[in-house]
């Protein structure tokens, strides 16, 4: 009764594959789009804007990036860390190089350098897979990071060997650097966020993502009905890359600031990731929004309540977020494969039938 | 009459083309075993062909060949009047060759709508960057792909599951979904692995009639293998009867039937000691 979609008929195909055939559904994401873009940024302040809402828009990207790699196309990645890296020096580069282009541009070359990276790592999937593919872009992480860190090129030589944002901007408003506006960065990144979605929602619903999902429940039934397995991987990996990429780029020049790169893109940027996607759920670009929105706002809420509430002192409360997201990666890998995707569809389901379940 | 290379019309009025596909002087080993001895068998166009033999025969891996999936050491595959080269599975899926497996192989994780929808994969070849944006060319060739896909899932008569996860089917279901996926692609030879492997009597009938009907409407070549004789007898025009990788009998059903290597085959026969 809450939720229903009788009246709703789909009267023709195009009308029945729409990303929200309910519409009910179709009218609360209209709605959530309109607060984020024109209550939002007028609400904001800098503290929420960097404790909360650009780690959630940029990660949600990196999920997003991930997820069609692991969660659609099924090759298991533990490279995400790396990945976010070349994003980020190559919109270092960009920056530095053109200083008078758009950052808009400088962010979606970057994403472009990435996938180009992404492929040139994925080449081995064709051969490995599962743990063994996981290990080889391991291997990926470790290079890229040790490779940022080693060739001076790539932070233009500077003493410390970090990378930080010189001012730049988009349409005229700074966005990177000391003088930045909370509702323009909020809005830069929201910008790539509704991008990535429906980017990723609309090659996940094709015949693209059709490929990639056959190569991840069956990869020799896919072979034998005409996927070609190479392609289908490395444009998973390129799609994947260029995400990631962006988030890279976004989570040095916008949110950050300032980067060292074996700190800030290590491996437990990779587990981060992949965490959120495996909390949030495995092929599905809702559950991105979610994995990444919960272990964002986890901390923040532990602190509030543990510190602030409470009064436990701090270390006990970062050890105990640490605890809290190990135990909910065992509960979901074991009782809910799917994540909080899953969760949400089901409840829906229920709300369709409710109060009249039988 | 038979031996018209042009093709000939069956006692019930289908038209039967020429050859299309012509295995010549197959020999296929794993090792040292041999599992397939110098077979040679030609497909006709439009005619429904079976495979028999014991276990172990090797019908599965001749089907495995026709799909490109094996590479024979020895012989030719000819295809619509040209040789083949030894060809990756999904090229030979890509001119015209659709098969379904003895256990089945869809991809669960997906609804039954799209496992049908991969089945016109082939067909469809919009770029990353049209389909990113998915108005326009994506949307047009989604939406005529699916008419396709309708028309068989209307033809085979699994409406009502369309969007139901494929894991969720029975196994009959599943075997009804599998066809309806290697249909989708609108194969020139249409290759099926025990189509009615562990069905009752009801669904074997129901299977039998949509291969018959898929053969009469579509026009579509099938080769088929089967343990089931009294299925395989009805069903097919002309049978090929393996056994030990060796070809034993070839011909009509009612041919094969008579052919007292294919009774020794079958029914053993008493050796001298």
């Amino acid at each position: 009764m809450l939720y229903r979609e009788s009246g709703d008929f789909s009267s023709s195909y195009a009308e029945d594959s729409q990303t929200f055939p309910i519409k009910f559904d179709r009218y609360r994401y209209y709605f959530v789009l309109f607060i984020a873009i024109a209550v939002i940024p007028f609400m904001i302040n800098d503290y929420w804007v960097n404790s909360l809402f650009l780690p959630f828009l940029i990660y949600a990207i990196a999920a997003i990036g991930l997820n069609i790699l692991v969660g659609y196309c099924g090759q298991v990645s533990l490279g995400t860390g790396g990945f976010m890296a070349v994003g980020a020096y190559a919109c270092y580069k960009l920056m530095t190089s053109f200083p008078d282009v758009s950052m808009l541009v400088h962010v979606l070359l970057s994403g472009l350098v990435t996938a180009a990276v992404g492929v040139l790592f994925g080449l081995p999937s064709l051969r490995i897979k599962g743990f063994y593919l996981a290990v080889a872009t391991l291997a990926a992480q470790f290079f890229l990071v040790w490779l940022f860190n080693r060739v001076p090129w790539f932070y233009n030589y500077s003493a410390s060997g970090q990378i930080s944002a010189p001012e730049r901007t988009f349409l005229g408003i700074n966005i990177t650097g000391a003088n930045t506006q909370a509702w323009a960065t909020y809005l830069f990144c929201l910008m790539f966020v509704i991008f990535s979605a429906y980017v990723a929602r609309n090659l996940t619903r094709g015949s693209v993502g059709r490929k990639w999902m056959a190569i991840r429940d069956m990869d020799i039934a896919a072979e034998i009905i005409g996927v070609n397995p190479l392609r289908a991987k490395l444009t998973a990996f390129a799609v994947s890359s260029f995400f990631i990429g962006i988030s890279g780029a976004l989570f040095f020049a916008i949110y950050l600031g300032a980067v060292e790169v074996g700190e800030v893109f290590g491996i437990q940027k990779s587990f981060l990731v992949l965490f959120m996607i495996i909390i949030g759920g495995l092929g599905s670009i809702f559950g991105s929004f979610a994995g990444a929105a919960f272990l964002v706002l986890l901390p923040v809420v532990l602190k509030i309540v543990g510190v602030d509430w409470l009064g436990w002192p701090t270390d006990i409360v970062a050890h105990l977020q640490l605890v809290i997201v190990g135990g909910l990666i065992i509960v979901f890998l074991i009782a809910e494969p799917h994540g909080l995707a899953q969760l949400w569809r089901v409840a829906k389901e229920k709300l369709r039938l409710w109060p009249f379940p039988h | 009459m038979k031996d018209q290379a042009d093709g000939y019309v069956t006692a019930d009025g289908r038209q039967i083309g020429p050859v299309v596909m012509e295995m010549k002087n197959i020999t296929l080993r794993f090792g040292g075993v041999e599992a397939i001895k110098d077979i040679s068998l030609d497909i006709r166009e439009g005619e429904i062909r079976a495979i028999i033999g014991p276990n172990g025969a090797g019908k599965s891996s001749m089907l495995n060949v026709i799909s490109g999936f094996y590479v024979p050491q020895d012989g030719e595959v000819w295809y619509k009047g040209a040789r083949r080269a030894p060809m990756k599975p999904f090229q030979v899926a890509q001119q015209g060759i659709a098969r379904t497996f003895q256990n089945i192989a869809l991809f669960e994780g997906m609804s039954v709508l799209d496992n049908v929808m991969t089945g016109r994969l082939t067909h469809m070849e919009t770029g990353l960057f049209w389909q990113s944006l998915w108005k326009g060319k994506a949307e047009r060739e989604e939406t005529a792909n699916r008419e396709v896909a309708e028309k068989i899932i209307d033809f085979l008569e699994i409406q009502a599951i369309r969007k139901t996860p494929v894991s969720r089917l029975s196994y009959g279901l599943k075997k009804r979904v599998e066809l309806a996926r290697a249909l989708a692609a609108e194969p020139s030879i249409l290759l099926l692995d025990e189509p009615m492997a562990g069905m009752n009597v009801e669904e074997k009938e129901d299977m039998s009639r949509f291969i018959l009907d898929v053969n009469d409407e579509f026009g579509t070549t099938i080769v088929l293998i089967e343990h089931d004789m009294g299925v395989v007898m009805d069903l097919s025009d002309r049978v090929v009867v393996m056994d030990y990788g060796k070809k034993i009998g070839d011909g009509t059903p009612h041919d094969v039937r008579n052919n007292q290597d294919v009774i020794d085959a079958y029914l053993g026969v008493a050796h001298d000691d």
